[in-house]
């Protein structure tokens, strides 16, 4: 069995919350389609429902990369020692 | 389609096919490891590349010929439709962020080269690890078929596929030669071949698409006109279904058709082979999440490249056969030799994805048929060959399907091996962060799942064309919900919901539970932790300890 109790700090801290919702938002966004059916407002003739999703590449883009960041810094907090900097 | 042959642009295209050819054969000497003949060098590139060889193989290899071919072709035929492949790369980033590092750390400690491999360790079950080594075989062979109708697409608009009335085989010659070089190439260079090649095929496709995106719509007057020409197109009756062609924002009807496909493709896109050979190529667990960050600049540019559907439209592009639209719109709106550089990059766009998804099949059947169930004992230097030979093989299957089928078959099956593939998402990512599942379960789930998907698939009549009564598409009702949903998503629910019930069963009735090999902190190591070297004893650390 893979639960082996360790003595850690919580599972859940507020630095996990704010990753799982920067890894969350992209899903909730893009699966609601309704929210983004429409061609108006376009943007240099391109029709709202085709730039607002590249334009969420570049957010989730912006938004793993926060994750990432805080994901490297809570190991680091936790002393998780780890080869990528380490060498 | 224009008649002859066009001279500039076949000369440009032959250039760089020689090009990457010679590049493929030297890539055997690149990083050359002093243990040549384990399949640790050969079909993991010695899992030694680093962040931007890792950029430029995952981008080469999950963003193909037919993706460059089969995306824009959809907007061209249907308009909004089309675009879910862009949700769905969005989605794939902050998924794969979850679990693609502990599957890394997992595969470094254990020698594990596959993902039938980790199942096989992690559940303690043959029968459960040759069920997904099978369906990453089944899934992997039509999606390389699809990379070579993506060449023969190329072939055709350049007038060297010759008309329909003439000799096969001076029809298929190109096709050949392009095989049978890209064959000689993997077998003897291995993942290093087309890592190399990678950066020959990003570069040219983001050189292609960044002129296409400016210079195509300064031609046609602006998207203003491209998006209201597009519109009117869209807006005429398809005789055949009675229904307008397609819309330039969905429907309300179809909104749960565009959001199930794209969640159930982002699902399933790690699930296959070929993603998972490149992602184990990598040097470190680090490599994988710096990756989530940077591979995002191909969903942009997939999205730019799912434009260019709207301005074969409006350039008046007119192809009975949608694959042919991009590369007859290159061919109308580009200098022959610009040309020529456009369709390079689709074709050698290709060659990289045929060469992974070949070496990644041919590391399954070695793996998790011949050595589980053949040759136990087989010696790291028989298993990389069994492997090259296997790659031939597939290479070879999948070219004879091609050529005597229909090429809507090879789609049809493509379409079959997303659903299947998506059917091995519990035993993979459910295993890698809980050994809570049965294993007997498992199976069950993803058989059930499997069936399902392939009788929903097989019910399908094609909307567009009479003729075609089943396979003819991946969306069918979703039972109890009533709306038209991606086939796949909801076979892999009923999978997950027939695992998780028999699990209780299973475990109510004490029914023996594999022994999994790993340990939690396997899932957490690092390059430079104890047991884990950059540059693995050859392939049977797995079963060594």
């Amino acid at each position: 069995m893979s639960d082996v109790p360790e003595v850690r700090p919580p599972v859940v801290t507020p630095v996990r919350v704010v990753i799982a919702v920067c890894l969350i938002a992209p899903f909730v966004a893009m699966l609601w389609v309704g929210s983004y059916a429409k061609t108006d407002p376009a943007f240099i003739g391109i029709p709202f429902f085709y730039w607002y999703q590249m334009l969420w590449v570049l957010i989730s883009t912006a938004l793993t990369m926060t994750a990432y960041k805080l994901w490297q810094r809570d190991q680091r907090s936790r002393g998780v020692h780890k080869g990528g900097e380490a060498k | 389609m224009k008649d002859g042959v066009n001279g500039v642009a076949l000369g440009v295209f032959v250039f760089f096919f020689v090009a990457v050819t010679v590049m493929g054969f030297l890539a055997a000497r690149w990083r050359r490891a002093e243990t040549e003949h384990s399949l640790d060098e050969w079909g993991l590139g010695g899992r030694s590349f680093g962040t931007w060889i890792t950029w430029f193989l995952l981008g080469g290899d999950l963003y193909t010929a037919y993706t460059f071919v089969a995306v824009p072709a959809a907007i061209y035929a249907a308009g909004a439709a089309g675009f879910f492949a862009v949700p769905y790369t969005i989605l794939v980033y902050p998924l794969i962020f979850t679990f693609l590092p502990r599957l890394w750390s997992v595969s470094h400690r254990h020698g594990y080269v596959t993902t039938s491999d980790f199942v096989r360790g992690r559940f303690g079950s043959k029968g459960l690890s040759l069920a997904v080594a099978l369906t990453g075989i089944l899934a992997t062979m039509p999606y390389i078929a699809l990379q070579l109708v993506g060449i023969q697409a190329v072939l055709d608009v350049m007038g060297v596929g010759g008309g329909e009335n003439t000799n096969w085989f001076v029809k298929d010659l190109p096709l050949l030669i392009a095989f049978g070089v890209l064959a000689a190439y993997t077998y003897s260079s291995g993942l290093r071949a087309p890592a190399l090649i990678a950066f020959v095929k990003d570069t040219l496709i983001y050189i292609v698409i960044a002129v296409a995106i400016i210079y195509i719509p300064i031609k046609l007057g602006g998207f203003d006109d491209i998006f209201a020409k597009a519109g009117q197109a869209f807006s005429q009756t398809n005789p055949v279904t009675g229904k307008p062609r397609g819309a330039l924002a969905p429907a309300e009807a179809t909104q749960w058709t565009y959001a199930t496909l794209a969640l159930g493709s982002a699902l399933a896109l790690f699930m296959y082979p070929h993603s998972i050979t490149a992602t184990l190529s990598s040097k470190n667990r680090d490599v994988i999440r710096r990756n989530t960050t940077i591979l995002p600049l191909y969903s942009l540019m997939l999205g730019l490249l799912a434009l260019l559907g709207f301005m074969a439209i409006a350039a008046g592009v007119k192809v009975t056969n949608g694959q042919l639209a991009i590369p007859q719109l290159f061919e109308d709106m580009f200098p022959s030799w610009f040309a020529g550089v456009a369709f390079a990059a689709i074709g050698i766009g290709a060659l990289v994805p045929a060469a992974i998804m070949s070496i990644a099949a041919a590391n399954l059947f070695t793996r998790n048929i011949y050595k589980d169930f053949i040759k136990p004992d087989a010696t790291p230097a028989q298993e990389t060959k069994v492997s090259k030979l296997v790659s031939l093989l597939v290479k070879v299957g999948a070219l004879v399907f091609v050529l005597t089928m229909d090429k809507t078959v090879a789609i049809n099956f493509q379409l079959l091996g997303g659903i299947w593939i998506l059917q091995t998402f519990p035993s993979l990512v459910g295993g890698l962060f809980t050994r809570w599942f049965h294993r007997w379960a498992l199976l069950a789930g993803w058989a059930v799942g499997m069936v399902y998907g392939t009788l929903a698939a097989y019910g399908v009549a094609s909307p567009t064309n009479p003729s075609q009564k089943h396979f003819g598409g991946s969306n069918a009702e979703i039972p109890g919900i009533g709306e038209m949903g991606y086939i796949g998503l909801t076979a892999f629910v009923l999978n997950v919901v027939v695992t998780v019930v028999l699990t209780f069963a299973l475990k109510a009735l004490k029914a023996p539970d594999g022994v999994d090999e790993t340990r939690p902190e396997d899932y957490t190591a690092d390059a430079g932790d104890a047991g884990v070297q950059v540059e693995l004893p050859p392939a049977t650390a797995g079963t060594s300890h």
